[in-house]
């Protein structure tokens, strides 16, 4: 809520944080900063433990060890990856809206932000996969959260429907100061607009501004030299380079 | 006036219709048929529970369906077998267990038939008692978890994150189930109970805009369907119960779209074969 809040002020901490399941360590051992006006996206391969730890910090899991640092009363606004919604519910958008507690006029004014007035009278299971993710977005961003949690927020949406997802959800962060954590697929893209990239696979391998990671030997390994190849094509379109405190400056300045 | 036996049961049977009908919409909604002709199963058992501990027949049956229902979903946790496997089981076996317990009495002062078919022309001023009560509370305490059971109901985790207490909530959910199976029993009997909670959505489901609009409807088409029974019992001298869920059935037959478009035609008939034709067409199209 207070917009003078300190950049580096942690807003919420995991120190150590373990979940297993059946003897399997799902999430092992990880720490994590969230801070408020940071976007972190969360990267890994299928089944590394992302989805778990998302829900171990929204509260929907509870730890097996490990250390979660929450302050009281946090709003956390949370755009889960699916939604079903059996067909015998009828339900409008606006009203799926009015469920998470906001009021008309916030709701009519949020989905012109989102882009998705046009569906706030229709049946929510008529609107498109990508009308959804817009839907989800508003209800998230209607809670006024200190954090936005979003699980893939672009599944299934097209490039153009991509682009413009992260341009508001990059544009939530600047506007309402929130922390952001982001599980994404889109390398390429989130890359882009990232404060701290985490990488999962189970553990932490390596996390940091997005130029150190994609350079690390444990990404390069996880994610295989194909991937890793879009990323150099993309971070040689920098115009700037990154210092070791992550601080933007000039290209060439930094010394090697 | 609730001397009369006719309108004691038309009190009876409104008074549960006017809750099975909301509460049905949430079965519906959440997929929870098969839940709930599990609990009304257990209700038998808890009938023989109050005769054995002679303890209030209504209030036996509400206990039994709810240790079932918390047996059930802590069996569900532990997913041994799949749930529905686990749904069959309990019901069957908690159906055959009051059976025998029943068979354990040594004069047999329960009329089977009335308990698994209902027995709504003998309602007693004791029962209206316990109906109207329950159906009262029943009633009240879903308005009260209405909003954030509808929430849970649409995205379980969203609701979570939201602040909505998930647990509380559908234990209070399943808690309201067990005492409307408990009232409902007289009326229609456990075998139909289900019934009185499924068809009524079911009707409304076409006819509803919204959430509230789909529980008002599923109320009066319960409503309907008690009051029609009940005429027809009297006129033809059917069992009342079964006779109540035959009128939900066939209103809900009428409410599909083919009947729908059956009926158009039959009421006007049409100028040419071809739109009698199209009629039809678009009936199987919404089918």
């Amino acid at each position: 809520m207070n917009i003078s809040t300190p950049r580096d002020d942690a807003l919420v901490e995991a120190r150590g944080l373990s979940k297993r399941y059946g003897g399997q360590a799902v999430v092992d051992g990880v720490d994590l900063t969230l801070r408020r006006g940071e976007l972190t996206t969360l990267i890994g391969p299928n089944g590394s433990g992302k989805t778990t730890l998302l829900r171990l910090l929204l509260g929907l899991e509870t730890p097996n060890g490990g250390e979660l640092r929450k302050p009281d009363g946090l709003r956390i606004g949370y755009v889960p990856q699916h939604v079903h919604v059996d067909e015998s519910l009828p339900i409008t958008v606006r009203r799926f809206l009015k469920l998470g507690g906001a009021e008309p006029a916030a709701i009519d004014a949020i989905l012109r932000d989102v882009g998705a007035s046009h569906v706030a009278g229709s049946p929510l299971q008529s609107i498109s996969g990508g009308e959804m993710r817009r839907v989800l977005l508003a209800r998230a961003l209607l809670r006024a959260p200190d954090l936005l949690v979003l699980d893939e927020p672009t599944a299934g949406v097209d490039l153009q429907g991509q682009a413009e997802l992260y341009e508001m959800i990059d544009a939530a962060r600047r506007e309402r100061h929130c922390a952001v954590l982001m599980v994404s697929h889109d390398l390429h893209v989130v890359m882009a607009a990232t404060d701290q990239v985490v990488c999962l696979n189970h553990h932490v391998c390596c996390s940091g501004a997005p130029d150190t990671v994609s350079e690390h030997p444990e990404y390069l390994a996880l994610f295989g030299p194909k991937v890793a190849e879009t990323h150099a094509v993309y971070t040689h379109h920098h115009d700037h380079e990154h210092d070791a405190s992550g601080t933007v400056v000039p290209l060439g300045e930094e010394t090697r | 006036m609730l001397d009369d036996f006719v309108a004691r049961a038309i009190v009876a049977g409104v008074g549960v219709a006017l809750v099975a009908g909301p509460l049905g919409c949430f079965i519906v909604w959440r997929r929870m048929a098969f839940f709930g002709a599990t609990m009304s199963h257990a209700a038998l058992l808890g009938v023989s529970l109050a005769f054995l501990l002679n303890i209030n027949v209504t209030l036996g049956i509400a206990v039994a369906c709810v240790v079932t229902a918390g047996v059930l979903l802590s069996l569900t946790r532990l997913k041994v077998v799949p749930t529905d496997t686990l749904l069959g089981l309990l019901a069957h076996a908690s159906l055959a267990l009051g059976l025998v317990a029943i068979s354990f009495q040594e004069t047999l002062r329960i009329d089977l038939l009335s308990l698994l078919f209902g027995d709504i022309l003998s309602v007693s001023r004791g029962d209206l008692a316990w109906i109207l009560g329950g159906g009262a509370a029943a009633l009240a305490a879903l308005g009260v978890i209405w909003r954030p059971l509808l929430s849970a109901t649409v995205h379980e985790e969203l609701a979570q994150v939201e602040g909505v207490r998930v647990r509380l909530v559908q234990a209070a959910f399943v808690l309201i189930m067990a005492v409307v199976v408990a009232i409902a029993m007289k009326i229609v009997g456990l075998l139909l109970i289900i019934s009185m909670l499924l068809i009524p959505p079911a009707v409304a489901r076409r006819f509803a805009t919204t959430p509230e609009t789909m529980a008002m409807i599923a109320a009066l088409v319960g409503v309907l369907s008690v009051l029609g029974g009940i005429e027809a019992s009297l006129a033809w001298d059917t069992p009342a119960g079964p006779s109540i869920v035959t009128v939900a059935t066939a209103l809900f037959i009428a409410s599909l779209p083919l009947a729908g478009a059956l009926w158009q035609g039959f009421r006007r008939p049409p100028p040419s074969a071809g739109d009698h034709a199209h009629g039809q067409h678009q009936g199987h199209h919404h089918h």
